[in-house]
């Protein structure tokens, strides 16, 4: 484990081509991370994240990402991600190969993943026609029993990333609030680099709290308000009114182009990006 | 007190939760109703919303399925595969709570494409955590405004499993849970026949004629002998379901400026 920036963790950790889980179920989403690997140029990416949300429309949308495992590709609670319907609808900016599962599904995956056990089973995709457009959904039948049940492969990413609330100085990493399949992505992963609120000098956890050991953790880089505008329990809420936004700039490509323009590729860092919004919104 | 169609459809779905149900809650219409329900008829109702908040007690609607509100005001948050695995899939649900963009006549759903799945005319979100929920809950209502093109003859995609192809089709499945048992519209509600299990109309909102629901299917709707008429809102419905969304329309609308205040 080491401590660095998060300009450094992302040069030295993240490559073309890899597969990458950025995690956290609606909270703690690390966008300063993806931000950073926009303005990097990596391409290629294979993106895996339950939920898309807005982090991976911004990644789809720029040109990152060559395909997304996903199970539910929405704005929470607002509509559509224009930027993923774009990839998939018309192939913009390039085509987009999906692996869709279920929440289930993709959970099971995950936790087979951070077992090392090859695949994950689960009463899952029963009656539907999801097995039918993706070929790594298949069953095994119960040796005990006979029952036939669900099988997905492990997800072992090259590198999950997450946004928590806090590390110590050793580098233990503390997650409060929704831990959504965090956990799991982190320990399924070969390489794990965490952005942070702050650094504290005793972890101070409870005794069944989720905590990532220093030992499992690669490189921990600190980023205020990293998760924004997502949002981090206990430091800052989620900005519903962004997301509302989000409708209207993604939805045009050139509006989008523009805003990731003014608002992360010209900007140095996380710092200067939340800047360009406190100014917009003064 | 007038009302709109959308305020009866959610006040209808309220009413079908019962003090202490378990009830597993999908964003929009179903939260909505859920929590009209818990404010109203049955304050010990239990919300399980997929982000792993168990037994949540939102002021204002999330706008999210993980906003921080359902955390806070939670008798528990578990991680994500807990919710689905202990939880959902071993049989703790009594109710899911399901939307959907189409549904058939047998209640299957669809909210992944409209067209070809691999070259869609519209991709939509996806299935979610409805695949699990529409299996394993005990049994799962339904909401969704009923026109013809949500209500259609065939399904471009199914995302989560209802009776199937009607009949015995769903119980050869060996899932656990009884399925779709309940459909509430804004135009009315929905049943299926307990043998052929398809969707059948048994009962309108006053003011809604039989035909123009008739009309809003994409299939020829059976009708029951006798469709019966919802009562209409009361008063505290109307008030308490109101006053919860104007404080959810505030809450929502809260400027960035005060989100990330203190940053610079």
């Amino acid at each position: 484990m080491r401590f660095g920036n998060l300009r450094e963790i992302v040069d030295g950790f993240i490559r073309d081509g890899q597969t990458i889980a950025m995690e956290g179920f609606t909270h703690l989403i690390p966008f300063a991370a993806a931000h950073e690997i926009i303005r990097q140029g990596r391409r290629d990416l294979h993106l895996i994240r339950m939920t898309p949300d807005l982090i991976y429309d911004q990644m789809i949308g720029i040109g990152c990402a060559r395909a997304l495992t996903f199970s539910w590709g929405g704005n929470p609670g607002v509509g559509s991600l224009y930027r993923l319907r774009d990839a998939v609808e018309h192939d913009w900016p390039g085509p987009l190969e999906i692996h869709e599962h279920s929440h289930a599904g993709m959970a099971a995956a995950y936790t087979a993943g951070a077992a090392r056990l090859p695949f994950g089973v689960l009463r899952g995709y029963a009656g539907t026609d999801l097995p039918g457009v993706n070929a790594q959904i298949r069953s095994v039948t119960c040796p005990y029993t006979g029952e036939t049940l669900a099988t997905v492969p492990a997800l072992n990413p090259d590198v999950t990333i997450l946004h928590a609330q806090t590390a110590d100085r050793q580098g233990n990493v503390r997650i409060d609030g929704i831990v959504g399949a965090q956990k799991e992505a982190a320990l399924a992963a070969r390489t794990l680099l965490v952005t942070v609120e702050h650094v504290v000098d005793s972890i101070g956890a409870a005794m069944n709290a989720i905590v990532l050991p220093h030992w499992v953790v690669t490189a921990i880089a600190v980023v205020p308000r990293g998760a924004f505008p997502s949002y981090a329990h206990g430091h800052y809420a989620r900005d519903n009114a962004f997301y509302l936004e989000w409708d209207t700039i993604a939805r045009d490509r050139q509006t989008f182009a523009r805003w990731m323009q003014q608002h992360v590729l010209d900007c140095r860092d996380h710092a200067e990006f939340l800047h360009t919004l406190e100014q917009q919104a003064a | 007190m007038s009302y709109t169609p959308d305020e009866m459809m959610t006040i209808a779905a309220a009413r079908l939760l019962w003090p202490g149900c378990v009830c597993f809650v999908g964003i929009g219409v179903p939260s909505a109703a859920a929590n009209l329900a818990r404010l109203t008829r049955a304050p010990d109702i239990v919300l399980i919303y997929e982000s792993g908040t168990i037994g949540t007690k939102p002021d204002v609607l999330p706008l999210s399925i993980g906003d921080g509100e359902l955390a806070e005001t939670a008798t528990v948050v578990v991680p994500l595969p807990e919710i689905f695995s202990y939880w959902l899939q071993a049989g703790r649900i009594d109710v899911g709570f399901l939307g959907a963009a189409q549904i058939d006549r047998h209640g299957n759903l669809n909210t992944t494409v409209i067209g070809d799945y691999a070259h869609p005319k519209t991709r939509m979100p996806g299935a979610g955590g409805a695949p699990e929920i529409a299996c394993h809950a005990r049994q799962t209502f339904i909401v969704l405004k009923q026109s013809p093109r949500s209500f259609v003859k065939r399904l471009d995609f199914r995302s989560s499993a209802g009776f199937l192809g009607g009949g015995g089709e769903r119980a050869a499945l060996g899932v656990g849970g009884a399925g779709p048992q309940i459909v509430i519209t804004d135009l009315g509600v929905l049943k299926p026949d307990a043998q052929t299990r398809e969707l059948t109309l048994v009962a309108r909102y006053q003011n809604v004629g039989v035909e123009q629901i008739v009309a809003a299917t994409g299939w020829p709707l059976a009708v029951a002998a006798n469709v019966e008429i919802v009562a209409p809102p009361t008063a505290e419905e109307l008030v308490v379901l109101r006053d919860l969304n104007e404080r959810t329309r505030l809450a929502h609308a809260q400027t960035r400026r005060a989100t990330i205040a203190g940053v610079a």
